[in-house]
């Protein structure tokens, strides 16, 4: 210290911003989130999925002869492996940034999530990496679709409409 | 020696007299390109795994450290690393090639300037001869632990930062040739409640803010002290708030060039990387490549660097605790500066 200059400065306060007041500054300085551009790609990309599914379904049934209830299986079973090659390809996420829900609602987003949780975690073995790690986030998905559809099912069953 | 609360000043000043950076794919198109050692055009660096891609990148920054100060690992006393992996792997398997006394350290980001400011301590006090310090971080080894996994498709919001691919060595001696080591300012965990891991940048600035000013105080000096004050990763959102911040608090702080390697080391409107980049490697890679080469060069004369870093993990955050940050700043003297 003693090559360095003598010099008085004064010493800087510290005025102890509370949390709240700091959270509610914090808020302000966010860069505002593109609400309705995501809204609108969602919709579009999201829709134009669904068209292609569609448009799978129609193949099916006009080169394979099946109704639109027999064709909805291979349907559903080819987007899905067309999200798996994309996801491996290393496709999927750049594409999911732009689309957000559009790609993340479809059939699609669900193999994705699977797919992508399972090249993950390969590096820890079949079993305890890819076997144990591969539902960690489509796990989620399959209960609470499961307690939906239970509840669903008791709804229907008490108001008396549809079931056998 | 201990100036205020929390400021080591070092009279034997240590030189940083070594340093290598070793980054990936996507800092190797970013803007400081030309200050990086070496450069990764693979984000699996032909490994197995993302862990062992981390491990190489953090061996091969010690090892090039070492063959530039022309020494071999048994010339050093010291080593303490760090990196944002569980249980701080990296660094363990990088400790046990350079088989000499080491201490892991961790302090997320903020790991580059805690452990160079040991290792300076260390070298000052005469514990040491040569130590080395080094740091990394790993995109996809971080998201795959602290987010999701590296091809899941979850939309980022405009607040979140990029976790930079990129290791960073540095050789502290009071022997040989380098810029020095004046002083350290030790943080203080801040936390002002923020609780969303995709806005770390906000959640870190007053933990940054917080040691600047102890700084200045322990060590009476002002921003006009020096040339750069850099933060290390507060990006985007978080940096205009620690400005803010610093102004509000009579900091005079806009009569500085006052940055943040977070903004630095992407093209920020050309690379898809939202607020900027973040990571233990990201000020590391920095301090050791653009800034100990601009100050060897004389083209800065003394630069504050406060490595910012977000203690948070991913049960913390999950279980919806804040975020505990903290930041450690380094005073760094060019050569031949009075």
């Amino acid at each position: 210290m003693s090559k360095q200059k003598k010099k008085t400065v004064t010493k800087y306060s510290k005025s102890n911003m509370s949390s709240t007041e700091y959270q509610s500054f914090a808020k302000t300085q966010e860069p505002p989130r593109t609400v309705l551009k995501n809204c609108l790609m969602a919709f579009l990309i999201g829709g134009a999925i669904c068209t292609l599914g569609q448009g799978v379904t129609e193949l099916y049934m006009h080169f394979f002869k099946m109704t639109s209830e027999e064709a909805s299986n291979p349907t559903v079973a080819t987007l899905i492996l067309v999200s798996v090659i994309l996801t491996s390809l290393g496709v999927y996420d750049k594409f999911a940034q732009i689309a957000g829900a559009g790609s993340a609602v479809p059939v699609t987003g669900f193999a994705n999530s699977m797919a992508s949780a399972a090249i993950e975690h390969r590096a820890e073995g079949l079993v305890l990496g890819t076997g144990s790690n591969m539902f960690k986030l489509a796990g989620s998905v399959i209960v609470f679709g499961t307690v939906a559809a239970f509840i669903v099912g008791i709804a229907y069953i008490v108001l008396g409409i549809g079931g056998h | 020696m201990l100036r205020g609360q929390q400021s080591w000043w070092f009279e034997k000043a240590p030189k940083i007299i070594s340093t290598a950076t070793i980054v990936g794919p996507l800092e190797g198109l970013g803007p400081l390109a030309d200050t990086f050692d070496v450069i990764h055009p693979e984000l699996d660096m032909n490994e197995k795994t993302w862990e062992k891609a981390e491990r190489l990148m953090l061996n091969q920054a010690t090892q090039k450290a070492l063959t530039k100060a022309n020494l071999d690992s048994s010339d050093l006393q010291i080593y303490v690393g760090g990196d944002l992996l569980n249980q701080i792997i990296t660094n363990s398997f990088v400790a046990r090639e350079l088989a000499i006394p080491y201490l892991g350290v961790f302090g997320a980001c903020s790991t580059s300037m805690e452990s160079l400011a040991i290792v300076a301590q260390l070298v000052s006090s005469g514990a040491v001869k040569y130590g080395m310090a080094a740091t990394s971080s790993h995109n996809a080894t971080a998201e795959k632990q602290f987010r999701y996994p590296t091809e899941y498709g979850a939309q980022k919001p405009p607040t979140a930062q990029n976790t930079i691919t990129g290791s960073g060595a540095a050789i502290v001696s009071l022997q040989g040739k380098g810029p020095s080591i004046e002083a350290a300012t030790i943080g203080k965990v801040i936390d002002l409640g923020i609780t969303d891991p995709f806005n770390m940048g906000a959640a870190m600035a007053p933990a940054a803010v917080d040691t600047i000013i102890a700084h200045f105080n322990d060590l009476n000096r002002t921003p006009l002290d020096y040339d750069l004050i850099i933060t290390g990763d507060l990006a985007s959102v978080g940096h205009p708030i620690a400005k803010e911040l610093l102004l509000k608090e009579g900091v005079p702080i806009n009569q500085t060039c006052f940055d943040d390697c977070g903004l630095r080391i992407y093209d920020i409107e050309q690379q898809d990387v939202q607020a900027g980049g973040s990571g233990a490697g990201c000020s590391a890679v920095i301090t050791y490549g653009q800034i100990v080469q601009q100050l060897t060069e004389g083209k800065l004369k003394r630069v504050l660097m406060v490595a910012t870093g977000a203690l948070m993990s991913p049960i913390s955050f999950q279980q919806g605790d804040t975020i505990p940050c903290i930041a450690h700043a380094v005073a760094l003297k060019g050569m031949g500066v009075e």
